[in-house]
Parts: structure tokens; C-alpha cells; sequence
């Protein structure tokens, strides 16, 4: 039996506001082990490792490294400790280079100076070893999600990680740097780092992990070996209940066409075109899903249909009515419902409460206000949202900000389909979701389109497109590749179209 | 032959005015330009430059020393910014507010002050001040050479440009400030302290903000008068901003400033037929419209007037 390198015992971790995060939890970790946390949004994963890192004091509770006790107020404890930190909401610096990211904070050979040149080569020695193609000069911004995941990485081990942490690393990858990401960790592990990987993909966990801790509502509620349990166990676990892994979903009836883009062009923000001769028609009642590696066009597409950004040729039309670059709050007053790509961002308000974040859309309509605004209504509006989508919060004075991924979103459904649209815009809508969160996403949405609604659902994911849409068509490089069915098209020949093969060329 | 030679000595005689102005402005903007690079406002640089004034006349008083009395105008300013991070830092109070706080008690403060130290009517003959230093060789130049012809404080003004460029750029403590300027979370993640690093730039920058008071009041002036100030403290946060945040924009801005001050004052002399009020507006109108035309997108540090929450 290996040794514990890191004991965690007895963590317990209350919020300002009395949101227990973390509740008696106890944690080991073997040297040279990959060692899964599990659990649902709001499970309290991301609490216990920021109070690893150094980032959160824990209320009680000891952390042992090496089987000696240990005080981590600080990250730079954390890090003195050899613990490594990748966190879920990426802690880079997009303004400054990948050097300056990694060197941060970090002595320098030739204090006060920075050693840039010597650590440039360090880092690429690093991206050489795991494969990572890192150019150490680029700035972070000009980074794809996936190499910004690798610059965390190259970061914590520059620092001389020995217990890596990585806080669902693969939300924001596609399938081919998840499978890169997951022969680094093998790398890791032989060389007896260990790992501690947090997720709620099922899949990749039984792909990936030794050993499995499963959290629930901030408690522990078991620590398995991978090999003795079975997927719909650990689901189950997870979520305290039987979980769907497929969709129910009736046949489509299409009705009219209601969203209805044509020859739409448009450019990106840096100027470049970014959308060319888009033409697609969403039929009421069918889900058109929208596939394709991000960055290839989606988020401009979506921002046309919305008003959000300007068209160069072409046109929009919402059920017969021509809104090309018309204003959002049009668009929006045209029975429309959008759920943003990132809900952090453009979807809440996250420094204002649920009750404000609910009326975003209505809030100078009646009932909502009446010149002034009628707070007495939006409380009761608010409370009865809450409790239809299940949004889990003491009440509805909780900042958005403080919501768990999953609740975030119930709160943006909430309020987007409350209405019943006749059109749907959603991007990244289960977006680092647990299954259980994901499966109520689809169930919301599918039960949109059987009440008639169009739906446009964009996502990265090919397994939830495959499962979800009744029809998927492929963008790549701001093109339509195709239009295919997803009851007769495989995984390979999707892939093809979304690294740029056109559907035609492919038959 | 002779009309040449007058223009040239115009010439000659606005560069170094527009130096000599300009100055006083170059460094409290370089002062700001640390804490701002550190993700702080201050809009108390006007009353930390006047406490910064007062504070060296009675140094320069005292001593009998330009110098002493410069030092003790930085240590006022510093006094004052432990002031200010305490209230930004510590106490997460809102940058503008309490920038506001300092102008007003600085305005009442120095008055009091200085009607007690100096009494009504004070007589500039007791207060020693900086001298012109002019640069063997270089300011036998003609025309330019009026620029090597200037306070010894003009030249660390400038020196101090490339000094502060390089140190944001190359070493380890600009790279610790300009991260937590970005992005404070992350930069703590990183194992840099927020806290100190802020404290830091505050002090440091009121430091030399007090400099540029003292400038006033022991170099272009050999007495403190009311509100000297009178705006150049506001005028060093525009140039911050003109400049992008870096010291050579910086010194490109307040060098605009002086050039618009220099040029009111020479056309007061020719006896322009413009009133002279519309002339005395000439520098800030340069500014508003070099502001408007050429800054372009912003790019102030992301967490500009933000105060870090520690989780
Ligand atoms: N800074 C905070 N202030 C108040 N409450 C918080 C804070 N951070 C997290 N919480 C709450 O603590 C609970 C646990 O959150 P945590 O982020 O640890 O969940 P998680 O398991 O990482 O979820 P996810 O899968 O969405 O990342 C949630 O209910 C969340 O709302
Ligand atoms: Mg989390």
C-alpha cells in the first residue's frame, strides 16, 4: 500500500450567508494515484480544493502533506507544499504573455530582473515533453481554451507541483485535447505526481481515475476504486437518484420555418469575417443543432440572430418579420429566448440578486413595473421561478454570482422560458453541468419544442447534439458545412465536416 | 538676419517653458502611474500634491535646503497615501470618494496650515528653492539647449520615464504590479500579495506626487500660495490615461499640456487680440481633444478602481 501524500480531515467550510459548501469531509490521496472528486454543481468540489490551494480558510479541519500537519493560509503556501492548482475559472492574465503567467510570483535568477528568455525556454521544454505546442511569447488572449488549460498546467508544475489539481479541465475541451489531457495525467502518475481530477463526466472518470470520492450536497458520501463500480452506480451517487443518460424525445413535428437567416455574413470583432453566406431556416417545433469546434463562427452567429452584432449582407427573419440588425430588445419582443454562451458573462448579472436577474428582460413591462417597480410582484414572480425550476438558494436575495454553474443556469432557463418563446437561441447550454443538471437543460428544452417553439441549440458536445437535435448542421471556419440527420451519420463523418470537409465531398 | 534670430530665441525660449511647465505634471502622472498600474484610482493626487507643496516650503523653510524641502514633501505625500490605502485597501472604500475626501481636506488643511506657519503675508525671500542646473556643453546648444537649462528636479522628472518603463517591464516587482492591476485574484493564486503590493504603490506613488507639490512651491515659486495647485493633479490622471499607462505616453501627454501652456503664455505676450481667458483655456482644450481623437480604445488595467475581496 502506497503512502498518503495528502490527507484532508474533517473539512468543514461555511460561506457568508450560511451556505454550508463543505461538511465533515475527509479526503486521501495515495502517492501516484489519479484520485476523482465527483459530485453535482454546487457539491462543494471547487470549495475543498480552493481551500487546498490556499485560496479559502476552511472554518475546522486539519490538512496533513506527507502525514504532517500543515497550515495553508495562503496560495503561496499551497504552493511552497508542491500543490498545483488548475482552477475551473482559469487564473490567467489574458493582457500579458504566456512567460508572465507562468513566472508570476515566482523568484527570478537574476533578481530583480526577469528571466524571460531562460524561462521561455523552460516553458517550452515543458510543452515539447506533453505535446502542448505553446508558443511562450503569444499572449494569453490569442490562446484557444485548450491552451490556456495547458498553460495552467505548464504554470503548477513550473511552480513544482507535486499534487496537481485539476478543477474540470476537460469542460472546455474538445475530444481530441481530452484524450491529450488524459496521456499527460498517465505521464504524471509515472512519474508518481499525483493527481486529483475533478468532473462530472462519468465516462472520463472511469476512463481516467483510480480511485473515486463522491460528494454530495458538501457531504462525502463514499470513496471507491474505479474497478468495482459501475457508471449507473456512480450516477446514482452523484445525484441520489436514477439518471437518464438519454434524452426522452418524440418525434419532431416540424411546423413552419421560424428563424430564418439568409446569406448572412458578418465579421468578428477584430475585424476579420467571421460568418460567410450563413443560410439556415429553424422549423417550429425541431431542434437544428449547430455543431462545430468553438471559435468557428458560432458566437458571431448567434449575436446576429440576437441583434448583438451587426450583419454585413444578408437577413434575419423572426416568423415572417425581417430583424436584421435590429435592436436586441426587438428581437428579444419578438417571442424570442436566448440562453448566452457564457453564462458568467452575458447571461447574469452576477452582482445582482435573482430577483433582479429574473426581470432583465421584462422589468419595464407590466406587471413588472409601473413607472416605478413593483418589487411586491417581482419577489412573488421570483419565488414561484424558483421553485418551478428548482434553483437551489436560501431566497431570492442571493447574488447570481453566488449560485453554483448549474443553479446559474436554471436561473437563466427560468427566466428565458418562462415566457414559452417561439424561438430559441442557446449556446453552451450545459456547459460544465453535472449530468443531473444536463438531463433537466434537455428536458426543459425538448419539452419547448414539443409546445412548438424553433429551437437553434449550439454546443461543442457531439454526444448531447447527436442525442438532442432533430437536425444538426456543421459550421466550420464561419461556414455551413452541411445538414445531416443525426439518426444516420456517424461520429467519424461528423468530425470530418467540423474540421472542414464539406458534407457533399464526404458521400 | 535679425528676424531670424528673434524667432529662433522664441523658439528657444517656449521650449524651455514648455519643460519647465510641464515638469511639475511629469511627475506626479508618474507617481499615479504605479498605483494605477496596480489597479488604483486616485483622484486625490490634486490634494496630495498640495499637502505635498505646503509641506516643502516649511521643509525647504526650516533647513534652509530646496532638497530638505523636497524630501519633506515626499514624506508628507507618503503620509497622506497611507492614508488612502488604508481607507482603499483596508477598509474597501470607493477610490473616487475617497480621493474627493483628500482634495477637500487638503484644500482646507494647507490653508490653515500655512496662514499659522507663514503667517498673511508671507515673504518668499526666506524660502530657499531649486536653482537652474544647466548641462555643460548640451545647453550651449542652440535653440534646444534651452532643455539642459532647467531645475535639477526636471531632470529626474525625465530620468525617471525610461526608469519606471523598465522596471514595470523587466523585473519581477512590475510584473507583481501589473498583474494585480489585471487581474488581483489571479495574481494571488499566483502567491503575489494584493494587499502589499497595493500598499506599496500607494505609498510610493504619493511619495513622489508630494515631489511634484514641492516642485511648485520651492521651484517654480519660492513660496506656498492657496490652491497652487490649481488642477494639476487632475491634469496628471488625464495624462495617465492619455498615455496609456505606459511613461513614455505619459511623458508624451504632460509634454502636450506643457506645450498648450507654454503657447497661451507666449501669445498673452505677443498681445493676441484672442481674450486672454480663452487663452488660459488653451491647454485643457489641447488635451480634451488629444483625449478624444488619439487614445483609442481604453486599455486601463482591468481591475482599475476595484477593491479586492479575499474569498
Ligand atoms: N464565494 C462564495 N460565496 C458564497 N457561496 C459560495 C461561494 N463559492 C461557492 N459557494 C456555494 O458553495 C456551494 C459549493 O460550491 P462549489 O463551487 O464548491 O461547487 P462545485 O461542486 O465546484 O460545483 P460546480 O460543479 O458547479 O463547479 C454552492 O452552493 C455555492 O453556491
Ligand atoms: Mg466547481
Amino acid at each position: 500500500m502506497s503512502i498518503n501524500i495528502l490527507e484532508m480531515k474533517n473539512i468543514t467550510k461555511t460561506f457568508p450567508g450560511g451556505v454550508i459548501a463543505n461538511k465533515n469531509i475527509n479526503l486521501k490521496l495515495r502517492k501516484g494515484e489519479v484520485h476523482t472528486l465527483l459530485g453535482e454543481n454546487g457539491a462543494g468540489k471547487s470549495t475543498i480544493m480552493n481551500i487546498l490551494s490556499g485560496l479559502y480558510s476552511p472554518d475546522s479541519g486539519n490538512i496533513l502533506i506527507n502525514e504532517k500537519p500543515v497550515s495553508l493560509n495562503s496560495p503561496k503556501d499551497a504552493i511552497k507544499y508542491g500543490i498545483g492548482m488548475v482552477y475551473q475559472h482559469f487564473q490567467l492574465i489574458p493582457e500579458l504573455s504566456v512567460v508572465e503567467n507562468v513566472i508570476l510570483g515566482i523568484k527570478q535568477r537574476r533578481e530583480p530582473f526577469l528571466d524571460i528568455k531562460g524561462s521561455a525556454d523552460r516553458i517550452l521544454e515543458y510543452s515539447n515533453k506533453y505535446n502542448m505546442g505553446i508558443d511562450p511569447c503569444a499572449m494569453v488572449w490569442q490562446l484557444s481554451v485548450g491552451q490556456q488549460q495547458w498553460v495552467e498546467i505548464i504554470k503548477a508544475l513550473y511552480r513544482g507541483a507535486r499534487i496537481l489539481v485539476l478543477d474540470e479541465p476537460t469542460a472546455v475541451l474538445i475530444p481530441q485535447e481530452i484524450d491529450q489531457l488524459f496521456n499527460m495525467i498517465r505521464q504524471f502518475t509515472a512519474a508518481d505526481f499525483s493527481v486529483i481530477f475533478i468532473s462530472h463526466k462519468i465516462n472520463e472518470v472511469k476512463e481516467i481515475s483510480d480511485r473515486i470520492t463522491i460528494l454530495r450536497k458538501g457531504q462525502k458520501v463514499n470513496t471507491v476504486e474505479t474497478s468495482e463500480v459501475s457508471k449507473p452506480e456512480l450516477a446514482e451517487m452523484m445525484v441520489g437518484r436514477e439518471v437518464l443518460f438519454k434524452a426522452y424525445k418524440k418525434k419532431a413535428v416540424p411546423g413552419v420555418p421560424a428563424l430564418v437567416l439568409d446569406k448572412i455574413e458578418a465579421d468578428n470583432s477584430k475585424g476579420l469575417q467571421a460568418l460567410k453566406i450563413v443560410s439556415l431556416a429553424v422549423k417550429k417545433g425541431e431542434i437544428l443543432g449547430i455543431a462545430g469546434v468553438d471559435g468557428n463562427g458560432q458566437s458571431e452567429l448567434v449575436e446576429v440572430i440576437m441583434g448583438l452584432r451587426k450583419s454585413t449582407s444578408g437577413s434575419v427573419k423572426v416568423m415572417d418579420k425581417d430583424v436584421t440588425n435590429a435592436h436586441p430588445r426587438e428581437i428579444l419582443d419578438c417571442s424570442v429566448g436566448h440562453i448566452p454562451e457564457d453564462r458568467r458573462v452575458s447571461g447574469l448579472m452576477l452582482e445582482m440578486n435573482l430577483r433582479e436577474n429574473l426581470i432583465l428582460h421584462d422589468y419595464h413591462t407590466v406587471p413588472h413595473s409601473k413607472f416605478l417597480l413593483n418589487w411586491k410582484f417581482i419577489k412573488e414572480h421570483a419565488e414561484k421561478l424558483i421553485e418551478d425550476y428548482d434553483i437551489r438558494t436560501p431566497n431570492s436575495d442571493v447574488l447570481a454570482g453566488k449560485l453554483s454553474g448549474g443553479n446559474q443556469q436554471k436561473l437563466i432557463l427560468a427566466r428565458e422560458l418562462h415566457g414559452n418563446p417561439d424561438i430559441l437561441v442557446a449556446m453552451h447550454a450545459t456547459r460544465g453541468l453535472d449530468v443531473g443538471a444536463i438531463e433537466y437543460v434537455h428536458k426543459n428544452i425538448i419539452a419547448q419544442r414539443d409546445a412548438g417553439a424553433a429551437i437553434l441549440y449550439v454546443s461543442t458536445e457531439i454526444d448531447e447534439l447527436l442525442n438532442i437535435s432533430d437536425r444538426i448542421a456543421v459550421i466550420h471556419s464561419g461556414e455551413i458545412m452541411g445538414i445531416v440527420n443525426p439518426d444516420n451519420v456517424t461520429i467519424k463523418e461528423l468530425g470530418l465536416m467540423m474540421a472542414g470537409s464539406k458534407k457533399d465531398t464526404l458521400l | 538676419m535679425e528676424v531670424s534670430n528673434t524667432i529662433l530665441q522664441i523658439i528657444s525660449s517656449f521650449i524651455e517653458a514648455d519643460l519647465r511647465v510641464a515638469a511639475p505634471i511629469l511627475i506626479a502622472a508618474i507617481g499615479l502611474l504605479y498605483m494605477e498600474k496596480a489597479g488604483v484610482v486616485n483622484i486625490g493626487a490634486e490634494g496630495t500634491m498640495l499637502i505635498g507643496a505646503l509641506a516643502g516650503s516649511i521643509g525647504a523653510y526650516l533647513f534652509q535646503n530646496p532638497w530638505m524641502g523636497a524630501l519633506v514633501a515626499a514624506l508628507a505625500g507618503g503620509l497622506v497615501g497611507v492614508m488612502f490605502a488604508y481607507l482603499v485597501v483596508t477598509v474597501k472604500a470607493n477610490q473616487i470618494v475617497a480621493g474627493i475626501a483628500i482634495n477637500i481636506l487638503a484644500l482646507g488643511g494647507t490653508t490653515t496650515v500655512n496662514r499659522i506657519f507663514f503667517g498673511l503675508n508671507a515673504s518668499s525671500s526666506d524660502i530657499p528653492s531649486f536653482t537652474k542646473v544647466a548641462i555643460p556643453l548640451l545647453s550651449e546648444i542652440p535653440v534646444i539647449g534651452s532643455l539642459f537649462n532647467q531645475l535639477g528636479l526636471a531632470y529626474l522628472a525625465i530620468l525617471m520615464v525610461p526608469f519606471t518603463y523598465y522596471l514595470m517591464k523587466k523585473t519581477t516587482i512590475g510584473l507583481s504590479i501589473r498583474s494585480v492591476g489585471e487581474h488581483p485574484e489571479s495574481a494571488d493564486t499566483a502567491g503575489i500579495n494584493v494587499f502589499r503590493i497595493r500598499y506599496g504603490t500607494i505609498i510610493i506613488g504619493s511619495m513622489i506626487i508630494g515631489v511634484a507639490g514641492a516642485y511648485l512651491s520651492v521651484g517654480l515659486l519660492s513660496f506656498f500660495s492657496e490652491n497652487m495647485v490649481s488642477g494639476r493633479g487632475y491634469i496628471a490622471l488625464a495624462s495617465v490615461i492619455f498615455g496609456k499607462w505606459n511613461a513614455f505616453g505619459v511623458l508624451g501627454a504632460t509634454l502636450l499640456f506643457g506645450f498648450g501652456d507654454a503657447l497661451q503664455i507666449r501669445m498673452q505676450a505677443i498681445g493676441s487680440a484672442i481674450p486672454y481667458q480663452f487663452l488660459l483655456m488653451l491647454p485643457y482644450l489641447l488635451t480634451v481633444a488629444a483625449w478624444s481623437g488619439f487614445v483609442g480604445k481604453a486599455v486601463a488595467p482591468k481591475a482599475s478602481g476595484k477593491p479586492y475581496f479575499k474569498g
